[in-house]
């Protein structure tokens, strides 16, 4: 077995483990070693990566693996990893993690919340060790299709409309990409050759630009829907607020980064003649997605709306980075998907263990909780402060490289959204820091709060996970930023040749 | 035209071993007589599956009749994946024929599926009009008697008649289109059409003709008003069967027409299969939303997914062809699936509105499962196979250039995965105070469903078999 079809297939043993077991306790009990197992061995990949790295292997992707899967398709299990898949893993294997620490009181019907929040796991780890088109569309439909039922059935409020308006534009938005990606099997023979799925081979393919045209925007159209790309953010607030909390963790801080991931890596990546020719519009939009997914979060008294607009945001953020075509801000990029993916999944987690307390997210009902549970609010401060871009954190690494890079290029238009993006961080503030004020310090306004207790141990697991993540990488960013930037020299070089 | 010797009758093995069937069935009946069930079912059952496994021994290919008869590997894959079909429809069906109601009545139904089966193997192998013609009529009339199977029910026998009628009227559109074909070709044989057929008025006229008689039995937008009517009225297993294993094999058989008699006009079809696919996807999938009833829901369903089955014929291509079969099988396990979950839930509680689906999975997991499996197949969701068919379907047009038609394909998909979540809704989510009560199929049913659910597991992750298809399919071009 090699090192990367792990990662497929202690999820799916975890899964069929869980399905033999008896109780919750087992139930949950299992989840925790499987993602555990999973954790270490995401970890050992960074490992013998940098190994392979530092033992001089340049190529662009490693640990490569082929096998035949639809033959007359060609079609193939293709599977390997860069500096940027490895990273993503690793966030993946964290956020997992912690997420199944966050669902330790999940009771009704434990068995099946378990089963389908590891296959959406299994999904991701599939889609980002995937370098065949095909396989990797699979893997990302088995990421999404099990929110349906993750919001529907354990989720809270409007959750059956939630669940069903998320897929419904999330499979949408899937089924325009797989037009594109059909589109670029199809034009993988204009240089001779046979036609082929995997990305390697597609990257060495000059596609007629008439074709990118058409294709280009269905790519970045369908995986940005994932990413939040406003207009198409519409599902991402109602379907945070809706689900549960682990469920929200991984879908912010995991999932939306997949869409992240394909605009970078398929749609720019593959078609960047024509990405460059339609930057500007989806630049407005992503402007857009940045600024009004601020001003939105200002406008939300619920605190999971809060977040989930807060993310519309930030993932704007990664969906314009990825248009810049510089190394500066792809790396941005790159690390404001871990960076966002760590703070957005505490954020979350954070929301889960205060609303199972005080069983409101308004935060206009609350208040004071600092004395009542400081850890928690201690957590929350660290989670705000983070988000904000404070040095020392991850966000400010990320966003910092995003917006430097971003003005590198001396086009005007460019700068003028640039600075648009940017000054989306200063509204941050705004919604963040009210939040948090209004929500930790002041008075106690209700008595009945005063009697609510602190985390728990489980509890405490998620939180020291993640916030041991987010400083990690806001204090020595370097060796995951060398690692990102070494992936990206092969794109770049194509870039270069425009 | 090779000369006709005894043992050439082996290249009919398919055909002639049902009619030994329904001799035997026959001859047990009278022997053993209608009182004892477990006996007829067991026989049954028994019997076909032999007839199944018959099918699939390697026996060489070869024309009979002056070509009249013909046979490929292609064609024998078609029958044997029809007969598998078929045995599950058998398998779901035995503990509904148990029933009181069907005192006296449970060979007639295994009687009349088999011979509509050889009508559709005759049709499938036919290499003449005639011939076809025959075979289509054997495959309609006892299917009418089929869907007036439950005598005493005005629906039911008003779903045969209807069924009859239209039918009768369909065949007669289709022979006048057979009759300008003749009158412009002299000749009925394949054979000879492949050859002379030019775009003269007539034979368009003829194709026209000939298209609608076989769109009729794929009910096809415009061709469906029956459909649904039909499909309510008749017994839940007879609907399975009809929307199943008929469907498939008029796919099969329109397509392959198209395919060679019909190639020299293929740029006169393309057209009319473009509209016609378009009309089937989007008004199958949006006559499907607003069903409440199960059976008229799975119409729907199952015309919207014809309209997916054009886009590989539209391809024209040995690729397009090739997924039209996977994809077609792959149907048939999926559509086998959610049908013999409905089947068995109307058998035990006589419900068959989608409100009393509600809360299924806390009382019958392993059913909603199974039905959850094969509405994923059906919505085209990884990792279960009816993902790949359709997938391939949309390379295949679109590797013929058809991307806008693809692109409204992809968007009935969303449009029908809106209404096959729906069933998943109310399986999982909607709570019941009354739902449907804990109760266990017996071992037929399980057999049949986990056949299906085998089928549509499977399927996608081996990819031979799309291979296998591939090398024996062919396209227009050669």
């Amino acid at each position: 077995m090699d090192i990367l079809s792990l990662l497929i297939v202690i999820p799916v043993l975890t899964l069929v483990a869980i399905a033999f077991s008896k109780s919750y306790k087992q139930v949950r009990v299992i989840a925790a070693i499987g993602s555990g197992i999973q954790l270490i061995q995401s970890f050992n990949l960074v490992w013998q990566y940098l190994q392979e790295r530092a033992s001089g292997n340049t190529a662009t992707m490693v640990f490569t693996k082929s096998y035949v899967w639809f033959e007359k398709f060609n079609i193939h299990y293709d599977i390997g990893v860069d500096g940027i898949s490895v990273a993503l893993i690793a966030l993946t294997g964290i956020i997992v993690s912690a997420g199944v620490y966050a669902s330790w009181g999940v009771k009704e019907q434990a068995k099946e919340f378990f089963i389908w929040l590891i296959l959406l796991a299994t999904g991701v780890f599939g889609f980002f060790i995937a370098i065949d088109l095909f396989t990797m569309f699979v893997f990302y439909e088995i990421a999404v299709i099990p929110m349906y039922l993750l919001i529907g059935v354990w989720g809270s409020g409007k959750k059956e409309y939630s669940a069903m308006k998320l897929t419904l534009m999330l499979m949408g938005a899937s089924a325009i990409l797989l037009v594109a990606l059909i589109g670029l099997y199809l034009y993988s023979d204009v240089d001779g050759g046979v036609r082929t799925w995997n990305i390697l081979e597609l990257a060495k393919v000059t596609m007629p630009i008439e074709a990118q045209r058409i294709f280009f925007p269905m790519a970045f159209v369908g995986f940005g829907a994932l990413g939040a790309l406003f207009p198409f953010h519409t599902w991402s607030p109602d379907g945070h607020a809706s689900a549960p909390t682990a469920v929200s963790m991984l879908h912010a801080g995991v999932l939306m980064k997949l869409g992240g991931y394909g605009a970078l890596r398929i749609a720019v990546g593959l078609m960047p003649e024509a990405a460059q020719e339609q930057a500007w519009f989806f630049m407005i939009l992503t402007g857009i997605g940045a600024v009004y997914g601020a001003f939105g979060a200002i406008m939300q008294t619920d605190l999971k709306y809060i977040n989930a607009y807060s993310s519309v945001s930030h993932l704007a953020m990664i969906l314009f980075a990825v248009l810049m075509f510089n190394v500066t801000a792809l790396n941005g990029a790159v690390m404001q998907m871990i960076s966002h993916g760590f703070i957005t999944a505490l954020f979350f987690s954070l929301i889960g263990m205060i609303y199972g307390r005080t069983h409101t997210r308004d935060i206009y009902k609350m208040g004071g909780l600092m004395k009542v549970m400081p850890i928690l609010a201690g957590s929350y401060m660290v989670a705000s402060f983070a988000s904000l871009g404070l040095p020392g954190f991850s966000a400010f690494v990320a966003e910092m490289t995003i917006f430097v890079g971003a003005f590198q290029n001396p086009d005007i238009f460019y700068r003028i959204t640039a600075v648009l993006v940017t000054s989306s961080i200063v509204i941050t503030a705004v919604y963040i820091l009210r939040a948090a004020g209004i929500l930790l310090m002041g008075p106690i306004k209700n008595e009945e709060f005063k009697e609510l207790s602190d985390s728990v141990w489980y509890e405490k697991v998620t939180l020291v996970i993640l916030i041991l993540s987010i400083t990690v990488v806001g204090m020595a960013p370097l060796w995951l930023s060398n690692m990102i930037t070494d992936s990206l020299t092969p794109m770049l070089q194509r870039f270069a040749a425009l | 035209m090779s000369i006709m010797n005894l043992n050439s009758f082996i290249y009919m093995r398919h055909e002639l071993v049902l009619v030994a069937v329904i001799l035997l069935f026959l001859l047990a009946e009278i022997v053993v007589g209608s009182k004892n069930k477990n006996f007829t079912v067991n026989f049954a059952a028994g019997l076909f599956l032999l007839a199944t496994a018959i099918g699939f021994l390697p026996i060489p290919y070869g024309e009979m009749f002056g070509g009249m008869y013909q046979t490929s590997e292609v064609n024998i894959l078609m029958k044997n994946v029809l007969n598998v079909g078929v045995l599950i429809v058998f398998l779901q069906s035995i503990a509904w024929l148990k029933k009181d109601e069907n005192e006296g009545r449970i060979t007639e139904f295994f009687l009349l599926i088999v011979s509509t089966l050889v009508g559709m193997d005759y049709m499938i192998s036919a290499g003449d009009f005639l011939m076809f013609y025959l075979g289509l009529e054997l495959a309609t009339i006892p299917m009418a008697a089929l869907a007036a199977y439950q005598v005493y029910s005005i629906k039911s026998a008003e779903a045969g008649i209807k069924l009859l009628l239209l039918a009768a009227l369909s065949s007669g559109i289709m022979l006048y289109g057979v009759s300008m074909l003749y009158g412009a070709n002299e000749s009925l044989y394949f054979a000879d059409l492949i050859q002379n057929l030019s775009n003269n008025p007539l034979n368009i006229l003829g194709l026209i003709f000939v298209f609608s008689g076989l769109a009729f039995k794929i009910s096809i937008v415009p061709f469906h008003f029956w459909t649904a009517d039909v499909y309510e009225g008749a017994p839940m297993n007879v609907t399975s069967y009809m929307s199943v294993i008929s469907k498939a094999s008029a796919a099969f058989v329109l397509m392959t027409l198209l395919f060679t008699v019909f190639k020299q006009l293929s740029q006169e079809w393309t057209y009319a299969l473009y509209i016609t696919s378009v009309l089937t996807m989007t008004m199958g999938n949006l006559f499907a939303l607003r069903q409440k009833n199960i059976k008229r829901y799975l119409a729907f369903s199952s015309i919207a997914q014809a309209g997916f089955i054009f886009l590989g014929i539209i391809a024209g291509s040995q690729m397009g062809m090739s997924t039209v079969i996977y994809f077609l099988a792959i149907y048939i396990f999926s559509n086998l699936a959610v049908f013999g979950v409905a089947g068995a839930i109307f058998n035990q509680t006589g419900k068959e509105s989608i409100d009393d689906y509600n809360g299924l999975y806390k009382t019958n997991p392993a059913l909603a499962l199974t039905m959850t499996f094969g509405l994923f197949s059906l919505a085209g969701i990884p990792p279960v196979a009816g993902f790949f068919g359709k997938f391939f379907l949309f390379t295949a047009a679109m590797e013929s250039g058809f991307l806008w038609l693809t692109v409204i394909a992809v968007v009935n998909t969303i449009i029908s995965l809106y209404y096959y979540l729906l069933i998943i809704k109310a399986m999982y989510i909607i709570p019941n105070d009354q739902p449907i009560e804990k109760f266990s199929s017996d071992f037929y049913m399980k057999a049949g469903l986990i056949l299906a659910t085998v089928g549509i597991l499977s399927i996608g992750f081996f990819g031979g078999i799309h291979n296998y298809i591939f090398d024996i399919s062919f396209g227009i071009l050669n």
